[in-house]
C-alpha cells in the first residue's frame, strides 16, 4: 500500500450530471491501487437539479470531508459553481472546469459533446481532461492515470457494451482536448 | 483480503447480514433508505433464508422487526431520524420489555439538515427510551458497530439503537468485505405473558429492570470511549463521537496536537460509561465536547464548570459540524491562533421536480382550477410544488390531510370560506394519510384531497409502495388499490386522471370542487408514472422536445408558472428556448403556453 499518496479533490455539479458517478470512478481507481480512499455525496432533495458536491480523499484520512482551503483539486462540471465551490482549494490547487471560456484547465465540455452526440456525456469527457491533464512541471493532476479509470469502466459496464463504448470514447475525447490545451 | 468501496448504508447491512439477521424491515427516508436494500443484496452471502421488508410505515415496521427478536432471531429495523417519531410508541414499550434475540434499531440522523423537516438528534430518543446508542465515525466503523450491537443487545436483553448520521450513511470507504459470516437461527418464542404482556404493575418492575440493566451498559468494556493519544497530558481534554470524531482526528494532526491533548472518543454516548465520567472530572479542568446535533455526552458530565459544548454555547447547537468548525473549536480550546477559511455563502440552485415529472403537471392543473385555494401538502419529491406556487404547508408524513381538515375548520363560519386542496403521494398516503382520510370523512371535511400517484416511492431512490405488489428483493407479491382504499373509507368522490392532459386534469379538480363545497372531501388521483423510474423500468430514450414558434414573445408564463428547467428564458427576456439536454418530451409545455406558441416536434 502506498501510504505517501494524500490527494483531496472536490467534484462538483447539478444534479443529474453526474458527479456521483465521476466520484465513485475516482474512488475504484484508488482502490485498485491498493489506496484507503472516502468519498462524500450528496442525496435526496439536494439531488433534484440542486447544486451537488462531492468530496474524494485518497491516502490515509479519518474524515469524509475535505475543509474549505484543503483541496489539492476541484473537478467542476458547472462553471458557475466556481464561486461556492473554488474555496475549498488550498492556495496552488487546480481546477479543471466545463466552460466555454478560455483558460489553463478550461474544457468546453457541452460542445464536445454536443459533436459526439452524447448530451450525457458531459462528466466523463471533464474527467477525461483532468486525467491527462498535467501541471506546469509536467506532473499528472491526478493520483491516477487515464488507463485505471478506463479498467474501472471496463470492469462496471462489462455487461452493457454500447455504454461503455460511448463512456470510453467520451473519456478519450476529453483526453485529447487535454493534450490540445498543453 | 478484498476490498470494496462501500456507502455507509451498505456496509451497515452487511455487518447485519454477517451477524446472522434473520428479519430486516424499514420505510425509506433521506440518509437511511439504501440500508434495507442493501441488505436485499447481501442476503445472498447467507445460505438460511431473511426476510427483507420495506413496510407501510415506521412504526409497523418496528413491530415486525421486535416480534422477530421475541421469536429469538436477531433482526433489524432501519429508518430515519424523523421515521423514529412515528415508531416512538413501540420502542418506548419495547425498551421496559425488553427483547429474546438481538434487536437493532438502525436511525439515520440529518444534521444539516440536507434532506429532512428537523435536525433531532435520535439519541435523544435513546436517553428518553432509556436504551443505549452507538455513535459510528466512518461506514467501516458503522458495520463494526451492527456486530457489538447484537452483541450488547443480546448481553443484556435490550434493544439497541445504532445511530448513524449522513455522512455515515453516505460516505463511501474502502472496506474489507471478506469476514466469516454467522448463519440466523430457527425462532423459537418462549411464552412469558408477565414480560411480553405485562400490565402495568409488571411494568414497574420491568422499568426497574430496565434501570440495572443501563447501570451495568454504562460499565460494559466492549463500548468504553477510546483513548486515542494516551501520552498526552495536561489539564484539558477533548471527547468526541461520531463524524466529529473523525473530523477531530485529522484536526488535530494538521494542528500538531496528535500527542499533546488527550483525546477520548466515546463509541457508546449513551449511557456513557460511569467510570469514564469520573475519570473526566477527577482528572480534568477543561473538556471540550464535540458531538451531532444535541449536547448528549455533554449533558451528562455532571459537572457544568468544566464541560464547553452545545450547552455552554463554546459548540453551535444549529446546523452540521463541519470539519472547519472542529477545526477552528479544537484550535481555540489549545489557544491556538490559526486562520480558518471558510466557504463563502453563495446561494446553489435550487432544487425543482425533474423535467416531465407528472407532479409539475398536476400543480398547475390544481393552481389554475383553484387560484385562490389553501394548498397543504405533504413530504416527498412533490414538497418542491411550492416552486410553482401550490404548496402552502408541509409538516410530517400524512399531515396535508389533517391540515387540510384544521383549514377547513379554521375558515368554517368565514362569510367567504376559501376552497382547501391536499396533495399527497402514493406512498405518504398509504403512510399516514388513511387515518387522516377517515377523520376527514366522519367530520364531513370539505376539501379536495389530489392523490399523486407516481406508482413509486421517488424522493428516496424509486422503493416500492403498497400498490406496487412487489417487494424489496423484487418478489412479487400483492398490491393494495388505492381507488378502492379511498371509497372504503367513505369518500363519495373518487376519480382518477392523467395529468399530462392538463385541460381535462383541471376540468376534474374544478368538478371535486364543487362536490366538496356542497358534500364533503372529494378525492382526485393524478395518475403518471415517475419519469426517472420509468426511464429506468423501459430504458425507452426520453421523446424529441417540442419546438418553439416565432409566436413566442417571451411572456416569461411558462418559465414562472410551470417552472419546468428544460424552458429557458434568453438573456434579452424576448423568448424561451428549450433545453434540448434537459427535456424529456413530455410535451405538456404545449398546454400550458397562453400563445399558443409551442408545437410538437414535426418528425415524431
Amino acid at each position: 500500500m502506498n501510504e505517501t499518496i494524500r490527494q483531496q479533490i472536490v467534484i462538483s455539479g447539478v444534479g443529474g450530471q453526474g458527479v456521483l458517478f465521476v466520484t465513485r470512478l475516482l474512488a475504484e481507481a484508488a482502490i485498485e491501487a491498493g489506496l484507503p480512499v472516502f468519498t462524500s455525496e450528496t442525496h435526496g432533495m439536494a439531488q433534484r437539479g440542486g447544486t451537488v458536491v462531492s468530496h474524494l480523499k485518497v491516502g490515509p484520512f479519518a474524515s469524509p470531508l475535505i475543509r474549505p482551503g484543503q483541496a489539492d483539486g476541484l473537478i467542476c462540471l458547472k462553471a458557475e459553481n466556481i464561486a461556492a465551490h473554488g474555496p475549498f482549494l488550498h492556495p496552488g490547487g487546480w481546477t479543471v472546469v466545463n466552460s466555454q471560456a478560455d483558460g489553463p484547465g478550461h474544457v468546453d465540455a457541452d460542445r464536445i459533446a454536443c459533436g459526439l452526440d452524447d448530451a450525457r456525456a458531459v462528466n466523463l469527457l471533464v474527467l477525461g481532461f483532468a486525467l491527462a491533464a498535467a501541471d506546469e512541471a509536467g506532473k499528472p493532476l491526478l493520483f491516477c492515470a487515464p488507463a485505471d479509470v478506463q479498467r474501472v469502466l471496463q470492469r462496471r459496464l462489462a455487461q452493457r457494451e454500447s455504454a461503455l463504448k460511448r463512456s470510453l470514447a467520451a473519456l478519450a475525447a476529453g483526453a485529447s482536448a487535454a493534450k490540445v490545451a498543453i | 483480503m478484498t476490498r470494496k468501496l462501500m456507502m455507509g448504508n451498505e456496509a451497515m447491512a452487511l455487518g447485519l447480514v454477517e451477524n446472522g439477521v434473520s428479519l430486516a424491515t424499514g420505510y425509506p427516508g433521506t440518509p437511511a433508505s439504501e440500508i434495507l436494500a442493501s441488505v436485499a443484496k447481501s442476503r445472498r452471502l447467507r445460505t438460511d433464508p431473511i426476510h427483507v421488508q420495506w413496510a407501510v410505515n415506521e412504526k409497523v415496521a418496528f413491530e415486525i422487526a421486535y416480534a422477530g427478536s421475541q421469536a429469538g432471531l436477531r433482526t433489524a429495523v432501519s429508518m430515519k431520524q424523523v421515521g423514529l417519531n412515528v415508531a416512538s410508541d413501540p420502542l418506548m414499550s419495547a425498551a421496559y420489555m425488553g427483547t429474546a434475540g438481538g434487536f437493532v434499531v438502525i436511525s439515520a440522523d440529518d444534521p444539516g439538515p440536507h434532506s429532512s423537516q428537523t435536525e433531532q438528534d435520535s439519541r435523544l430518543m435513546a436517553v428518553m427510551a432509556k436504551i443505549p446508542v452507538l455513535d459510528p465515525d466512518s461506514p467501516a466503523a458503522a458495520r463494526r458497530m451492527t456486530a457489538m450491537a447484537y452483541r450488547l443487545s443480546e448481553a443484556f436483553r435490550i434493544p439497541v439503537m445504532l445511530r448513524p448520521t449522513t455522512r455515515v450513511c453516505h460516505s463511501r470507504q474502502d472496506v474489507a468485505v471478506d469476514a466469516e459470516v454467522l448463519p440466523g437461527r430457527e425462532a423459537d418464542f418462549k411464552r412469558d405473558p408477565l414480560r411480553w404482556a405485562a400490565t402495568p404493575k409488571f411494568r414497574l418492575k420491568l422499568h426497574g429492570e430496565l434501570e440495572e440493566k443501563l447501570a451495568r451498559i454504562a460499565a460494559w468494556p466492549e463500548t468504553a470511549p477510546v483513548r486515542h493519544n494516551p501520552a498526552a497530558g495536561g489539564r484539558r481534554a477533548l471527547v468526541a463521537s461520531g463524524v466529529a470524531a473523525a473530523h477531530a482526528r485529522e484536526a488535530l494532526a494538521s494542528l500538531g496536537l496528535e500527542e499533546e491533548l488527550p483525546f477520548y472518543q466515546v463509541l457508546q454516548p449513551f449511557p456513557l460509561h460511569t467510570d469514564f465520567i469520573d475519570h473526566l472530572i477527577a482528572d480534568y479542568d477543561e473538556i471540550l465536547v464535540l458531538e451531532e446535533t444535541v449536547g448528549v455526552i455533554e449533558m451528562q458530565i455532571a459537572d457544568r464548570h468544566r464541560t464547553r459544548g452545545k450547552w455552554t454555547g463554546a459548540v453551535p447547537r444549529v446546523g452540521e459540524l463541519l470539519p472547519e468548525a472542529v477545526f477552528a473549536r479544537i484550535a481555540a480550546f489549545a489557544g491556538r491562533d490559526v486562520d480558518v477559511p471558510q466557504l463563502p455563502a453563495v446561494p446553489g440552485r435550487r432544487p425543482t421536480l425533474c423535467p416531465g415529472c407528472p407532479h409539475r403537471a398536476s400543480f398547475f392543473a390544481i393552481r389554475k382550477a383553484a387560484p385562490k385555494g389553501i394548498y397543504t401538502s405533504d413530504i416527498g419529491c412533490y414538497t418542491l410544488g411550492m416552486n410553482l406556487g401550490a404548496v402552502d404547508t408541509v409538516l410530517c408524513m400524512g399531515a396535508a390531510i389533517s391540515q387540510a381538515a384544521g383549514f377547513y375548520q379554521a375558515y368554517r363560519h368565514a362569510a367567504k370560506p376559501p376552497p382547501v386542496i391536499a396533495t399527497i403521494g402514493d406512498s405518504t398516503f398509504f403512510h399516514a394519510g388513511v387515518p387522516a382520510l377517515i377523520d376527514a370523512v366522519v367530520q364531513q371535511v370539505r376539501f379536495v384531497l389530489v392523490i399523486l400517484d407516481n406508482r413509486t416511492t421517488a424522493m428516496t431512490g424509486n422503493q416500492p409502495t403498497p400498490a406496487s405488489g412487489v417487494g424489496a428483493c423484487g418478489e412479487p407479491l400483492n398490491a393494495v388499490a388505492i381507488e378502492p382504499l379511498v371509497k372504503g373509507c367513505g369518500v363519495g368522490f373518487c376519480r382518477t386522471a392523467d395529468p399530462y392532459d392538463v385541460k381535462d386534469f383541471i376540468k376534474l379538480v374544478k368538478e371535486a370542487l364543487a362536490y366538496a363545497r356542497e358534500t364533503g372531501p372529494a378525492v382526485v388521483i393524478a395518475r403518471h408514472p415517475c419519469v426517472l423510474e420509468e426511464a429506468r423500468r423501459t430504458g425507452r430514450p426520453p421523446g424529441p422536445p417540442p419546438v418553439v414558434t416565432d409566436a413566442c414573445d417571451g411572456c416569461g408564463f411558462c418559465v414562472e408558472r410551470f417552472e419546468c428547467p428544460a424552458l429557458v428564458m434568453n438573456a434579452e427576456k424576448t423568448r424561451v428556448d428549450i433545453d434540448p439536454i434537459l427535456c424529456v418530451g413530455c410535451n405538456v409545455c404545449i398546454q400550458v403556453c397562453p400563445k399558443g406558441a409551442i408545437e410538437e416536434a414535426k418528425d415524431r
